[in-house]
């Protein structure tokens, strides 16, 4: 275990917490935890779908089935979900479980990052696809 | 602080196993699974905006052994996360909180994954395959 953030502090644990009161936004993410994973039940089962429907597919076949207005539209708010899911669990998981300040804050800004990133990444790939010539 | 060496939660040295913790650690492990299976589906999508031939590299890494064996594992941690999930959304609505209903949605969730895994499995086989 490495040193907390008040280690070296002739403070109390008390006297340090007192006032400061409560984040004031678990609520939020408690809330958006619960209706991506709504949203995903139903995107889930296309999702599982399509990957079926992609077996043994070549590049032709699984460009044209992202490429009807449908399957692309579906798969931006899949992705979307998803990510925004992942995101915010594995948040608590990092609060949880790492307790070494530097480390936990560098987890969950690198979790942020990637999610966004590939979040967009996706996006803008489902957007070239349906959009482009096949 | 002399607070760091006090032993932190989950406490899993004290507790007997039960059905109760298992789903709810398996819960977040095949989330935190899910979230880096995630990033595959991120490179076919790449991959298909990008031409045939970097779809051909994300497609020969799915149908390789370990390709087979990582999505098998996503099949059932989705299988999972998806049926302990809406489990935890009923009990988020205050449903099955008693304690033989917990014990037995618990299994549910468990068992229900594994059957749903087949199923999907035996879809990809009568396909010709996941190779």
């Amino acid at each position: 275990m490495s040193a907390k953030p008040h280690d070296n502090d002739l403070r109390t644990p008390l006297k340090i917490a007192r006032g400061l009161g409560s984040a004031k936004s678990g609520t939020h993410h408690f809330m958006v935890q619960r209706v991506t994973a709504i949203a995903l039940i139903p995107l889930v089962i296309w999702a599982v779908w399509l990957a079926l429907t992609l077996v043994h597919a070549d590049f032709a076949q699984a460009h044209a089935l992202l490429q009807q207005p449908f399957n692309a539209f579906v798969m931006i708010l899949f992705v979307v979900a998803a990510f925004w899911h992942a995101q915010l669990g594995i948040q608590v998981v990092i609060e949880d479980y790492v307790h070494t300040h530097w480390l936990a804050l560098t987890a969950q800004v690198l979790v942020r990052f990637t999610c966004i990133l590939a979040g967009f990444a996706c996006v803008l790939a489902v957007a070239r696809i349906a959009l482009g010539q096949s | 602080m002399s607070t760091s060496a006090r032993p932190l939660s989950p406490h899993l040295q004290v507790y007997r196993w039960q059905i109760q913790m298992v789903t709810s650690i398996l819960h977040r492990i095949t989330g935190v699974a899910l979230a880096v299976g995630t990033l595959l589906l991120a490179a076919l999508l790449i991959s298909l905006a990008t031409g045939p031939q970097s779809y051909a590299v994300v497609r020969d890494f799915c149908a390789s052994w370990i390709g087979n064996i990582l999505l098998l594992g996503w099949t059932w941690s989705l299988a999972f996360h998806l049926l302990n999930g809406i489990r935890h959304l009923l009990q988020d609505a205050v449903m099955g909180y008693a304690i033989n209903q917990f014990v037995r949605n618990s299994w549910l969730s468990v068992f229900g994954s594994l059957l749903l895994t087949a199923l999907i499995w035996a879809c990809v086989f009568m396909r010709g395959g996941a190779a």
